[in-house]
């Protein structure tokens, strides 16, 4: 399969979403990235059990975080799929994509120095 | 353990409001295993607190350490080489830790960024309860190990009251009893003269700050004492 999803689109590879830690997710918008947002596999077929379950709970404390400082909390997301779903995944990243443009850019932007 | 609770964001910031370097010092016992003021908590609170003060366009430098015990004098120690490069302390500690903290360093503004909660017990992540209030005069030996002081709502040593309600305290249908608890677990147990026996009022020495000195450690106080 090739399919397109948005080129701004940067994946970052972690072995379960499990591993995926409040702060990741924070520092993530606090250094910038206009949004952030987490793919696991469907609810109930987590390989560890609870990793994607998990992983929802923290995205859910992250947005409740970001609105609290005066972010919007949609910067951060949570999606499920199955492996096998390609186009559900292009699809997602489309949709992520828009909720973003909707959003405007990462007002955190200008703080960022860049080496 | 002690259990906090993480004081609401914006409370955190107005405390800070003004101070444009700030020290965040966990605590690396109770709080941090009840997830309220370790080195992680520490960590989500100072990029929180970076994010809005740039939102406000008034940047803060937060600096973040995290010690083994904040009520504990030999780990205050690294503190001093770099308090005076802040303006202020925030505490993620409990409430004696924040106080030990604020001793140490009479000169600096300490806040805290926790509200301290009770003495519990860890009964899932994250999920805590409370058991003892400290009374300081446990009577855990007469009710079956079940505390009336933190359990019942009139904290009765010799109970239950005309409240009692078929397990159920008369404040709500959904606290059980807690004199009820102690009879059934009494009554398994074959104890129950227990219940009979009668038990004083407690001084309430909660009432004034307390001082506990362990057997054979007396020299420690006397040696301080001028
Ligand atoms: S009676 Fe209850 S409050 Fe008092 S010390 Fe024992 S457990 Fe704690
Ligand atoms: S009903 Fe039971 S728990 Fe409630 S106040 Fe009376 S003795 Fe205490």
């Amino acid at each position: 399969m090739r399919l397109e999803y948005p080129k701004n689109i940067k994946i970052i590879r972690v072995p379960c979403t499990g591993k995926v830690d409040v702060m990741h997710l924070l520092r993530s918008i606090q250094k910038g990235a206009d949004g952030v947002y987490v793919v696991g596999c469907l609810e109930g077929n987590c390989h560890y059990n609870e990793g994607n379950l998990r992983a929802r709970e923290r995205v859910n404390h992250v947005r409740s975080l970001l609105e609290e400082v005066g972010l919007e909390g949609d910067r951060v997301r949570m999606y499920n799929l199955s492996s096998g779903e390609g186009p559900t995944f292009a699809a997602y990243a489309r949709e992520m994509t828009e909720n973003i443009l909707a959003l405007g850019p990462n007002p955190l932007k200008k703080w960022v120095t860049r080496p | 353990m002690i259990v906090a609770k993480r004081k609401p964001f914006e409370e955190i910031k107005g405390l800070i409001k003004g101070y444009n370097k700030v020290l965040n010092v966990g605590c690396g016992t109770c709080v941090a295993v009840c997830l309220a003021g370790g080195e992680k908590e520490v960590a989500v609170l100072n990029a929180e607190l970076d994010m809005a003060r740039k939102l406000e366009e008034s940047p803060i430098e937060v600096g973040a350490l995290t010690v083994e015990r904040q009520c504990d004098r030999e780990y205050l120690e690294p503190l001093d080489a770099i308090v005076n490069d802040y303006e202020a302390i925030l505490s993620m500690a409990c409430g004696a830790g924040i106080q030990f903290v604020a001793e140490r360093f009479p000169q600096t503004p300490v806040f805290p960024a926790v509200d301290t909660t009770f003495i519990g017990v860890n009964q899932g992540v994250g999920w805590y309860e409370e058991r003892c209030r400290s009374c300081s005069s446990c009577v855990l030996g007469m009710t079956g190990g079940i505390c009336p002081v933190t359990m019942c709502a009139k904290g009765l040593y010799n109970g239950p009251c005309g409240g009692t309600n078929k397990g159920n305290c008369e404040i709500s249908k959904d606290q059980p009893c807690a004199w009820y608890l102690i009879y059934e677990r009494l009554e398994k147990q074959g104890r129950l003269d227990s219940i009979m026996a009668f038990t004083p009022a407690s001084k309430w020495e909660n009432q004034v700050p307390r001082t506990v000195i362990q057997p054979g450690y007396e020299k420690s106080k006397a040696d301080a004492t001028p």
